[in-house]
């Protein structure tokens, strides 16, 4: 039933591009209904990821856990967060906020050389990662263990990364949301490539924080936009020394 | 004993659905049913007391667990467990929220109370569930030994309390609730990550564990590289919460604009249990890699936190933000502690993390009260308290004593030894500067204290009726104006109804505690040692 070893390592290869195309778009798009929708493409080929590694199996890996976290985390990044957001943006809309992110402080084409210098780093930085997981698995059997998945690690780094470029790049309090979920996909990209996952238990609850933190910034997203009119979070300079 | 490690977040639960849950029916018009006021007076008093209680429960557990000697107890394999110092954490984390809850008690006379009914408003049910919630979570960070929980309970705490912090309402608050909530998830996230490559070291050395007593057993061969990114984001990720510079700046926002308690709680607790994560992995990195990195970056971070703190003291004009950045300035020390290592330092770590706790929850309790009584947390507009409100002078210039670590206060005590350990750790210079910024504080902080209690009464009304004058006289119509402005009443002080006073034993007991604690070798010495002994010798 599991795939071969090549075949496993060409479909973290193409699950891992998926991840990292979406968040190169992401920093493109300023259209935001058009940012939840890629979101949601990215937690699918997420959760395809986690599928593949626990499919290709590897010592130490229980295929039926992971299964289980590729569900979870289908349900959780590929469906329920993109639609908290889609929600909170179209009531957004009709309450009279702009669908686009308007005057960001970085634009399109300067964020796209900038993400290719962070993927650049991304590269750098993480060949200790890489190196340690792979060297230190031993290969017993070469194809399946964690040595095929640890060559995509940067790509990880450069979602967390991008994610930082996200949060500091944008002004609408939306996009600052999407930014830290492109933020914790890394986390997540890294945490299936290095590790085969967390325990399921640590995987449920960083999920329900995951999940409770979007509710709590979409609430209070509301209610600024009731306070002062809008979501650009420029005019929240009240509170300085 | 396994099982006492339950008791703490399941009275939290509990206590938590209590205060939640919906008051009694309102008396339907056909007429007032018999026995529904007493129901709803007594709804009305567990969501009130609901935070007081889990406190007192978190204290009772914490000391019966420091005094339990022999195996250490443990409870679902590595899920909970509590060895000197978990027990020690959970007796401040207890101490602390006690005084901050007890204290935070408002006498129930305001109008609205009653307008409302004995029943609790909705709003007041929310926020009691919320500090229950808060609380569990503290509970459920310092007894685990799994770090993915440890991760999980800090994050907990951070959804527990961007509600309370934005419980005024108003943009203020907002502005506030929302800055801490997304630096702070962004700044856990990177302790996440951290925690995730431990994860990937563990399994790559053949044991996937998050457990701590595995990682700092040094019997898994841990790939060096590796555990230092991981080590190194872990620290960073945990000293955003802590608040330590550069990754400080939703403190004094998230602080100055939540209610008062909860900044005591914010800054007793939440800080003092993010900096306990950086003391677990700290202590894991000194096994596999040697202490050089964390100090390197503990000792950064101290400094530059003791900077910023000194620098924005001296010239803060707001109270509650300056007690925020004292917080700073605290964390600080921690940090530098932490950096020196060794038995003696860390044993002053730990008791400055308990005197800190309690003076700083009690200072923020008067700055409630003072908030209340005087409508302004403005320095410049708060004149002569000694003589106006001895009941909040006194109070406020021992805790400012007690913080500022003049003996015979812990702090005195544990700033001492700390500096003492690094400069035979051979950090000289950095406790040099350790020093003269110490002295930048106390310059700024006993220059704002004074400038608040000391002073004729009848003062803080001259300040206003100046003000008015002055800005008046600039008008065209002068004269006619200006003797409106001076007949005219001080402006009232707004919402003083009852807010401004409460209870006085908490603050008492806090800052009597701080005051002797220092001078107790026996149980007190030998509960840090015992502690710091946890964390290994390095």
């Amino acid at each position: 039933m599991s795939p071969s070893g090549s075949v496993a390592t060409q479909l973290v290869a193409l699950t891992a591009g998926a991840l990292l195309v979406t968040s190169v778009l992401l920093v493109w798009r300023r259209d935001l209904s058009a940012q939840v929708r890629l979101l949601m493409l990215q937690g699918v080929a997420l959760a395809a990821l986690a599928t593949t590694i626990g499919l290709s199996g590897g010592p130490g890996t229980s295929r039926a856990e992971l299964l289980l976290v590729a569900v979870l985390v289908l349900a959780l990044r590929g469906w329920l967060l993109p639609w908290v957001l889609g929600r909170r943006l179209r009531a957004g809309i009709e309450a009279g906020d702009a669908a686009r992110e308007d005057g960001p402080r970085l634009n399109p084409t300067a964020g796209l050389v900038l993400v290719a210098l962070l993927t650049t780093v991304a590269y750098l930085v993480s060949r200790p990662i890489s190196e340690g997981v792979a060297e230190h698995a031993g290969a017993p059997t070469p194809a399946g263990t964690a040595g095929p998945a640890a060559f995509a690690v940067p790509v990880g780094i450069a979602m967390v990364l991008i994610g930082f470029l996200l949060l500091v790049g944008r002004r609408r309090a939306m996009s600052q949301l999407v930014g830290f979920l492109v933020l914790d996909n890394g986390i997540a990209t890294v945490a299936f490539l290095t590790a085969a996952g967390v325990p399921f238990a640590v995987e449920l609850g960083i999920s329900s924080d995951v999940l409770l933190v979007v509710l709590i910034l979409a609430v209070l997203s509301r209610r600024i936009h009731a306070q002062i009119g809008s979501t650009t979070l420029d005019s929240m300079t009240e509170l300085r020394d | 004993m396994g099982l006492l490690l339950l008791l703490p977040p399941v009275a939290a639960l509990l206590a938590g659905l209590a205060a939640a849950a919906p008051r009694p029916a309102v008396p339907s018009p056909s007429g007032p049913r018999p026995g529904a006021r007493p129901l709803a007076a007594l709804s009305a008093a567990t969501t009130r007391l609901s935070g007081v209680l889990v406190s007192a429960i978190l204290l009772g557990t914490g000391v019966a667990l420091l005094v339990h000697r022999g195996a250490v107890p443990t409870l679902g394999g590595d899920l909970l467990r509590a060895d000197a110092l978990s027990a020690l954490m959970l007796t401040v984390v207890g101490a602390v929220g006690l005084t901050a809850t007890w204290a935070g008690l408002e006498p129930r006379t305001s109008p609205a109370a009653s307008a409302h009914g004995p029943g609790a408003t909705r709003s007041e049910r929310r926020y009691a569930a919320l500090v229950c919630v808060f609380l569990g979570a503290m509970a459920i960070a310092v007894t685990t030994d799994n770090l993915g929980v440890l991760w999980v309970a800090v994050e907990a705490t951070t959804i527990a309390t961007a509600f309370l912090v934005g419980h005024r309402g108003g943009a203020r608050s907002l502005e506030a609730a929302w800055k801490y909530v997304v630096l702070g998830s962004v700044g856990i996230a990177i302790a996440l990550l951290g925690t995730v490559l431990l994860y990937a070291a563990s399994r790559s050395a053949g044991e996937p564990t998050l457990s701590w007593t595995r990682l700092v057993s040094g019997e898994l061969p841990l790939d060096p590289a590796l555990v230092k990114v991981a080590a190194g984001l872990a620290v960073l990720g945990f000293a955003t919460k802590a608040g330590l510079a550069p990754m400080h700046s939703w403190l004094p926002d998230a602080h100055s604009q939540a209610p008062a308690p909860v900044s005591g709680l914010m800054s007793g607790v939440l800080l003092a249990v993010a900096f306990y994560a950086i003391l677990r992995v700290r202590a894991i990195a000194a096994v596999v890699i040697g202490p050089g990195l964390v100090r390197g970056l503990l000792l950064t971070a101290g400094l530059g936190s003791l900077a910023v703190a000194g620098a924005l003291i001296l010239r803060q004009r707001d109270h509650k933000r300056m007690l925020a950045y004292s917080s700073i300035e605290h964390m600080g020390v921690l940090a530098v502690g932490a950096a020196v290592g060794g038995p003696v330092a860390l044993a002053a770590v730990l008791l400055h993390l308990i005197g800190h706790g309690l003076a700083k929850a009690s200072l923020f309790v008067v700055a409630g009260r003072m908030l209340a009584s005087e409508g302004t947390t403005t320095i410049a507009e708060v004149r002569g308290l000694l003589s106006r409100r001895a009941d909040l002078a006194v109070p406020l210039v021992v805790g400012m004593a007690a913080l500022l670590g003049f003996p015979p206060f812990a702090l005195f005590f544990s700033e001492v030894a700390i500096v003492l350990a690094g400069w035979r750790a051979g950090l000289g210079w950095a406790m040099a500067l350790v020093v003269v910024l110490l002295l930048v504080v106390v310059a700024g902080l006993v220059r704002a204290t004074a400038a608040m209690t000391l002073g004729p009464a009848d003062q803080a009304h001259a300040v206003h009726d100046e003000r008015t004058t002055t800005t008046i006289t600039s008008a065209p119509d002068g004269s006619a104006s200006v003797a409106v402005a001076t007949l005219a009443p001080p402006p009232a002080p707004p919402q003083a109804h009852g807010a401004d006073r409460g209870p006085m034993l908490p603050l008492v007991l806090a800052l009597g505690t701080t005051a002797v604690i220092g001078f107790f070798a026996m149980p007190v010495g030998d509960v840090l040692a015992r502690a710091a002994a946890v964390l290994g010798l390095s």
